[in-house]
Protein backbone atom coordinates (compact mmCIF):
# COMPACT_ATOMS: atom_id res chain seq x y z
CA UNK A 1 0.00 0.00 0.00
CA UNK A 2 1.26 3.44 -0.93
CA UNK A 3 -0.16 6.91 -0.71
CA UNK A 4 -0.08 9.31 -3.62
CA UNK A 5 0.81 12.95 -3.63
CA UNK A 6 -2.23 15.21 -4.00
CA UNK A 7 -1.93 17.55 -6.95
CA UNK A 8 -2.83 21.16 -6.27
CA UNK A 9 -4.62 23.96 -8.08
CA UNK A 10 -3.78 25.37 -10.66
CA UNK A 11 -2.53 22.05 -12.05
CA UNK A 12 -4.24 21.58 -15.43
CA UNK A 13 -5.00 17.93 -14.65
CA UNK A 14 -7.65 19.09 -12.18
CA UNK A 15 -9.48 20.81 -15.03
CA UNK A 16 -9.98 17.89 -17.39
CA UNK A 17 -12.99 15.64 -17.75
CA UNK A 18 -12.06 12.16 -16.54
CA UNK A 19 -12.50 9.03 -18.68
CA UNK A 20 -14.92 6.23 -17.73
CA UNK A 21 -13.41 3.05 -16.33
CA UNK A 22 -13.74 0.10 -18.71
CA UNK A 23 -11.84 -2.70 -17.00
CA UNK A 24 -12.57 -3.91 -13.49
CA UNK A 25 -9.35 -5.83 -12.88
CA UNK A 26 -6.65 -6.30 -10.24
CA UNK A 27 -4.92 -3.10 -11.34
CA UNK A 28 -8.07 -1.18 -10.56
CA UNK A 29 -8.43 -2.85 -7.18
CA UNK A 30 -4.81 -2.12 -6.30
CA UNK A 31 -5.31 1.48 -7.32
CA UNK A 32 -8.41 1.71 -5.09
CA UNK A 33 -6.44 0.49 -2.06
CA UNK A 34 -3.84 3.22 -2.58
CA UNK A 35 -6.44 5.89 -3.35
CA UNK A 36 -8.28 5.02 -0.15
CA UNK A 37 -5.06 5.19 1.89
CA UNK A 38 -4.36 8.61 0.38
CA UNK A 39 -7.85 9.78 1.34
CA UNK A 40 -7.52 8.71 4.98
CA UNK A 41 -4.06 10.30 5.19
CA UNK A 42 -5.45 13.67 4.04
CA UNK A 43 -6.67 16.56 6.19
CA UNK A 44 -10.36 15.88 5.60
CA UNK A 45 -10.31 12.16 5.05
CA UNK A 46 -13.92 12.08 3.84
CA UNK A 47 -13.51 11.90 0.08
CA UNK A 48 -11.08 11.75 -2.81
CA UNK A 49 -11.27 11.59 -6.59
CA UNK A 50 -8.73 10.00 -8.93
CA UNK A 51 -7.94 13.28 -10.77
CA UNK A 52 -6.61 14.64 -7.45
CA UNK A 53 -3.66 12.29 -7.72
CA UNK A 54 -3.34 12.88 -11.46
CA UNK A 55 -5.25 9.84 -12.71
CA UNK A 56 -7.77 10.85 -15.35
CA UNK A 57 -10.43 8.25 -14.55
CA UNK A 58 -13.97 8.40 -13.21
CA UNK A 59 -13.15 6.97 -9.79
CA UNK A 60 -13.93 8.45 -6.37
CA UNK A 61 -14.19 7.27 -2.80
CA UNK A 62 -16.42 8.85 -0.15
CA UNK A 63 -16.52 7.92 3.52
CA UNK A 64 -17.98 10.44 5.94
CA UNK A 65 -18.14 8.04 8.90
CA UNK A 66 -15.38 9.94 10.72
CA UNK A 67 -17.60 13.05 10.66
CA UNK A 68 -20.56 11.01 11.87
CA UNK A 69 -18.59 9.95 14.92
CA UNK A 70 -18.01 13.59 15.79
CA UNK A 71 -21.63 14.60 15.21
CA UNK A 72 -23.78 15.32 18.23
CA UNK A 73 -26.55 13.01 19.33
CA UNK A 74 -29.27 15.53 18.55
CA UNK A 75 -27.95 16.03 15.02
CA UNK A 76 -26.96 12.59 13.76
CA UNK A 77 -25.23 12.43 10.42
CA UNK A 78 -26.70 9.86 8.04
CA UNK A 79 -24.19 7.90 6.04
CA UNK A 80 -23.45 4.52 4.51
CA UNK A 81 -19.77 4.09 5.32
CA UNK A 82 -17.22 3.75 2.56
CA UNK A 83 -18.57 4.11 -0.96
CA UNK A 84 -16.39 3.27 -3.93
CA UNK A 85 -17.83 5.25 -6.82
CA UNK A 86 -16.73 4.17 -10.29
CA UNK A 87 -18.35 5.89 -13.28
CA UNK A 88 -20.85 7.51 -10.90
CA UNK A 89 -23.92 9.24 -12.23
CA UNK A 90 -26.34 11.32 -10.22
CA UNK A 91 -29.86 10.63 -11.41
CA UNK A 92 -31.92 12.61 -8.89
CA UNK A 93 -31.40 15.88 -7.06
CA UNK A 94 -33.60 17.22 -4.28
CA UNK A 95 -33.48 20.42 -2.27
CA UNK A 96 -30.62 22.87 -1.89
CA UNK A 97 -28.30 23.58 0.98
CA UNK A 98 -25.46 25.97 1.56
CA UNK A 99 -22.41 24.53 3.29
CA UNK A 100 -18.73 25.14 3.86
CA UNK A 101 -16.21 23.21 1.78
CA UNK A 102 -12.51 22.91 1.39
CA UNK A 103 -10.43 20.69 -0.86
CA UNK A 104 -7.15 18.84 -0.50
CA UNK A 105 -6.23 20.26 -3.92
CA UNK A 106 -6.85 23.85 -2.72
CA UNK A 107 -5.07 24.06 0.65
CA UNK A 108 -5.79 26.72 3.27
CA UNK A 109 -9.03 27.99 1.78
CA UNK A 110 -12.66 27.27 2.57
CA UNK A 111 -15.86 28.75 1.22
CA UNK A 112 -19.58 28.33 0.85
CA UNK A 113 -21.04 26.18 -1.90
CA UNK A 114 -24.65 25.36 -2.73
CA UNK A 115 -25.34 21.66 -3.25
CA UNK A 116 -28.38 19.45 -3.56
CA UNK A 117 -29.55 18.35 -0.13
CA UNK A 118 -30.38 14.83 -1.27
CA UNK A 119 -29.21 12.87 -4.30
CA UNK A 120 -29.68 9.45 -5.84
CA UNK A 121 -26.83 8.03 -7.87
CA UNK A 122 -25.70 4.94 -9.69
CA UNK A 123 -22.09 3.84 -9.60
CA UNK A 124 -20.04 0.70 -10.11
CA UNK A 125 -18.09 -0.90 -7.28
CA UNK A 126 -14.61 -2.47 -7.48
CA UNK A 127 -16.06 -5.72 -8.83
CA UNK A 128 -17.89 -3.94 -11.63
CA UNK A 129 -21.33 -4.37 -10.10
CA UNK A 130 -23.76 -1.49 -10.44
CA UNK A 131 -24.96 -0.03 -7.14
CA UNK A 132 -27.54 2.57 -6.33
CA UNK A 133 -27.19 5.02 -3.43
CA UNK A 134 -29.34 7.70 -1.89
CA UNK A 135 -27.33 10.23 0.09
CA UNK A 136 -28.27 13.31 2.04
CA UNK A 137 -26.69 16.18 3.90
CA UNK A 138 -22.97 16.02 4.48
CA UNK A 139 -22.57 12.75 2.58
CA UNK A 140 -24.49 14.09 -0.44
CA UNK A 141 -22.23 17.17 -0.37
CA UNK A 142 -19.09 15.00 -0.38
CA UNK A 143 -20.36 12.91 -3.30
CA UNK A 144 -21.20 16.01 -5.35
CA UNK A 145 -17.78 17.53 -4.56
CA UNK A 146 -16.04 14.35 -5.79
CA UNK A 147 -18.14 13.98 -8.94
CA UNK A 148 -17.26 17.61 -9.72
CA UNK A 149 -13.59 16.56 -9.65
CA UNK A 150 -14.39 13.94 -12.32
CA UNK A 151 -15.84 16.73 -14.46
CA UNK A 152 -12.85 19.05 -13.99
CA UNK A 153 -14.63 21.32 -11.51
CA UNK A 154 -13.40 22.54 -8.13
CA UNK A 155 -15.45 24.00 -5.28
CA UNK A 156 -13.82 27.37 -5.94
CA UNK A 157 -15.66 27.34 -9.29
CA UNK A 158 -18.94 27.27 -7.36
CA UNK A 159 -18.31 29.66 -4.47
CA UNK A 160 -21.07 31.85 -3.17
CA UNK A 161 -20.45 34.80 -0.89
CA UNK A 162 -18.92 34.01 2.46
CA UNK A 163 -20.67 36.98 4.01
CA UNK A 164 -24.31 37.60 4.79
CA UNK A 165 -25.41 34.13 3.89
CA UNK A 166 -28.32 32.89 5.89
CA UNK A 167 -26.93 29.85 7.51
CA UNK A 168 -30.08 28.73 9.20
CA UNK A 169 -30.64 25.00 9.29
CA UNK A 170 -33.97 23.30 8.97
CA UNK A 171 -33.33 21.54 12.27
CA UNK A 172 -33.50 24.49 14.56
CA UNK B 1 14.07 41.76 1.44
CA UNK B 2 10.50 42.93 1.60
CA UNK B 3 8.49 43.73 4.69
CA UNK B 4 4.83 43.25 5.43
CA UNK B 5 2.57 46.14 6.33
CA UNK B 6 -1.08 46.49 7.20
CA UNK B 7 -2.35 49.36 5.13
CA UNK B 8 -5.62 50.95 6.23
CA UNK B 9 -7.37 53.52 4.07
CA UNK B 10 -10.54 55.38 4.98
CA UNK B 11 -12.42 58.05 3.09
CA UNK B 12 -15.46 59.03 1.15
CA UNK B 13 -16.63 56.31 -1.18
CA UNK B 14 -16.35 56.94 -4.90
CA UNK B 15 -16.00 54.85 -8.02
CA UNK B 16 -12.63 53.35 -8.91
CA UNK B 17 -10.84 53.70 -5.55
CA UNK B 18 -9.73 50.06 -5.30
CA UNK B 19 -8.41 50.04 -8.85
CA UNK B 20 -6.40 53.24 -8.32
CA UNK B 21 -4.88 52.04 -5.04
CA UNK B 22 -3.95 48.59 -6.26
CA UNK B 23 -2.51 49.96 -9.49
CA UNK B 24 -0.27 52.31 -7.51
CA UNK B 25 0.81 49.44 -5.25
CA UNK B 26 1.56 47.26 -8.26
CA UNK B 27 3.58 50.01 -9.95
CA UNK B 28 5.68 50.25 -6.78
CA UNK B 29 6.45 46.52 -6.78
CA UNK B 30 4.21 45.74 -3.83
CA UNK B 31 2.62 42.36 -3.34
CA UNK B 32 -0.78 41.89 -1.79
CA UNK B 33 -1.76 39.43 0.92
CA UNK B 34 -5.20 39.17 2.43
CA UNK B 35 -7.45 42.20 2.02
CA UNK B 36 -10.91 43.28 3.02
CA UNK B 37 -12.87 46.22 1.68
CA UNK B 38 -15.98 47.45 3.39
CA UNK B 39 -18.44 50.18 2.70
CA UNK B 40 -19.71 51.25 6.07
CA UNK B 41 -22.40 53.90 6.20
CA UNK B 42 -21.35 55.27 2.83
CA UNK B 43 -17.68 55.44 3.84
CA UNK B 44 -15.03 53.57 2.00
CA UNK B 45 -12.60 51.51 4.04
CA UNK B 46 -10.06 48.91 3.12
CA UNK B 47 -7.40 46.96 4.95
CA UNK B 48 -4.70 45.37 2.84
CA UNK B 49 -1.69 43.27 3.69
CA UNK B 50 1.07 44.71 1.54
CA UNK B 51 4.63 43.53 1.14
CA UNK B 52 7.07 46.26 0.15
CA UNK B 53 10.85 46.58 -0.16
CA UNK B 54 11.16 49.79 1.85
CA UNK B 55 9.92 51.07 5.18
CA UNK B 56 6.51 52.41 6.22
CA UNK B 57 7.48 56.03 5.52
CA UNK B 58 8.62 55.24 1.99
CA UNK B 59 5.42 53.31 1.33
CA UNK B 60 3.34 56.24 2.54
CA UNK B 61 5.23 58.58 0.22
CA UNK B 62 4.70 56.25 -2.72
CA UNK B 63 0.99 56.22 -2.07
CA UNK B 64 0.69 59.96 -1.43
CA UNK B 65 -0.29 60.93 -5.02
CA UNK B 66 -3.28 58.58 -4.97
CA UNK B 67 -4.33 59.11 -1.33
CA UNK B 68 -4.14 62.90 -1.81
CA UNK B 69 -6.13 62.75 -5.02
CA UNK B 70 -8.84 60.62 -3.44
CA UNK B 71 -8.67 62.37 -0.04
CA UNK B 72 -8.08 59.08 1.78
CA UNK B 73 -6.77 58.86 5.33
CA UNK B 74 -3.89 56.44 5.47
CA UNK B 75 -2.50 54.36 8.29
CA UNK B 76 0.39 51.92 8.01
CA UNK B 77 1.60 49.34 10.54
CA UNK B 78 4.52 46.96 10.20
CA UNK B 79 3.13 43.46 10.78
CA UNK B 80 4.06 39.84 10.89
CA UNK B 81 2.35 38.16 7.93
CA UNK B 82 0.94 34.86 9.04
CA UNK B 83 -0.27 33.70 5.67
CA UNK B 84 -1.39 30.14 4.95
CA UNK B 85 -2.50 29.62 8.53
CA UNK B 86 -6.26 30.08 8.32
CA UNK B 87 -8.20 28.88 11.30
CA UNK B 88 -11.38 27.10 10.30
CA UNK B 89 -14.45 28.33 12.19
CA UNK B 90 -16.74 25.67 13.61
CA UNK B 91 -19.67 27.79 14.67
CA UNK B 92 -21.72 30.64 13.32
CA UNK B 93 -23.97 32.93 15.32
CA UNK B 94 -26.59 35.24 13.87
CA UNK B 95 -28.13 38.04 15.87
CA UNK B 96 -31.20 39.95 14.78
CA UNK B 97 -32.82 42.61 16.85
CA UNK B 98 -34.13 46.08 17.26
CA UNK B 99 -31.22 48.47 17.05
CA UNK B 100 -30.08 49.43 20.50
CA UNK B 101 -26.93 50.30 22.34
CA UNK B 102 -25.14 47.43 23.97
CA UNK B 103 -26.35 44.61 21.75
CA UNK B 104 -22.88 43.80 20.42
CA UNK B 105 -21.29 44.14 23.82
CA UNK B 106 -23.89 41.95 25.50
CA UNK B 107 -23.72 39.18 22.90
CA UNK B 108 -19.96 39.10 22.40
CA UNK B 109 -19.24 39.23 26.15
CA UNK B 110 -21.56 36.32 26.87
CA UNK B 111 -20.11 34.29 24.00
CA UNK B 112 -16.54 35.11 24.93
CA UNK B 113 -17.17 33.92 28.50
CA UNK B 114 -18.58 30.72 27.04
CA UNK B 115 -15.38 30.07 25.10
CA UNK B 116 -15.94 31.64 21.69
CA UNK B 117 -12.87 32.76 19.78
CA UNK B 118 -14.26 35.24 17.23
CA UNK B 119 -12.67 34.94 13.78
CA UNK B 120 -15.07 37.08 11.80
CA UNK B 121 -17.72 39.60 12.72
CA UNK B 122 -19.84 41.79 10.54
CA UNK B 123 -22.93 43.71 11.33
CA UNK B 124 -25.36 45.86 9.48
CA UNK B 125 -28.30 48.10 10.20
CA UNK B 126 -31.36 47.50 8.06
CA UNK B 127 -34.99 48.32 8.52
CA UNK B 128 -36.14 51.92 8.39
CA UNK B 129 -35.11 55.08 10.19
CA UNK B 130 -37.87 54.83 12.76
CA UNK B 131 -37.62 51.05 13.05
CA UNK B 132 -33.98 50.05 12.57
CA UNK B 133 -33.06 46.39 12.47
CA UNK B 134 -29.69 45.30 13.70
CA UNK B 135 -28.15 42.22 12.02
CA UNK B 136 -24.90 40.66 13.10
CA UNK B 137 -23.06 37.55 11.96
CA UNK B 138 -20.19 36.07 13.90
CA UNK B 139 -18.02 33.12 13.01
CA UNK B 140 -15.60 31.57 15.39
CA UNK B 141 -14.13 28.62 17.14
CA UNK B 142 -15.95 27.07 20.07
CA UNK B 143 -12.96 26.45 22.32
CA UNK B 144 -15.00 24.82 25.08
CA UNK B 145 -17.37 23.06 22.68
CA UNK B 146 -20.82 24.04 21.42
CA UNK B 147 -22.84 23.35 24.59
CA UNK B 148 -21.57 26.30 26.69
CA UNK B 149 -22.29 28.60 23.74
CA UNK B 150 -25.80 27.23 23.43
CA UNK B 151 -26.55 27.87 27.08
CA UNK B 152 -25.09 31.38 26.78
CA UNK B 153 -27.40 32.02 23.86
CA UNK B 154 -30.44 30.79 25.74
CA UNK B 155 -29.60 33.38 28.41
CA UNK B 156 -29.24 36.21 25.90
CA UNK B 157 -32.32 35.35 23.90
CA UNK B 158 -35.26 37.58 24.59
CA UNK B 159 -38.12 39.11 22.67
CA UNK B 160 -35.79 41.97 21.74
CA UNK B 161 -32.86 39.87 20.53
CA UNK B 162 -33.17 36.89 18.25
CA UNK B 163 -29.97 34.81 18.42
CA UNK B 164 -29.24 31.63 16.51
CA UNK B 165 -26.26 29.34 16.62
CA UNK B 166 -25.41 26.85 13.91
CA UNK B 167 -22.40 24.57 13.80
CA UNK B 168 -20.26 24.90 10.67
CA UNK B 169 -19.16 21.52 9.45
CA UNK B 170 -16.46 22.11 6.87
CA UNK B 171 -16.16 19.29 4.41
CA UNK B 172 -12.60 18.94 3.08
CA UNK B 173 -12.36 16.41 0.26
ZN1 LIG C 1 -11.70 18.28 -3.57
Amino acid sequence: MTTYEIIKYPDERLKSIAEPVGKFDDNLRKFLVDLEATMYAGPGGVGIAAPQIGKNQRIAIVDVSSMAKRARKNRPLKHQGKMVLINPEIIEWEGMAIGREGCMSVPDYTGNVIRAEKITLNAYNAKGEQQSYTCEGFEARAVQHEIDHLDGLLFIDRLVSRRNDLFRRKTK
Amino acid sequence: MSNWFMLTLVGKDRAGIVAQITTTLFENNCNLGEASMMRLGGNFSIMLMVSYQGDAKALKNRLAPVTDRLALKIHIDAIEAKLHQHVIPDVRISVLGADRAGIVSQVTSALSDAGLDILDLESDVGGSQDKPLYIMHIEGRAIKGIEPLESAITQIRSNKIDVHLSPIETMIA
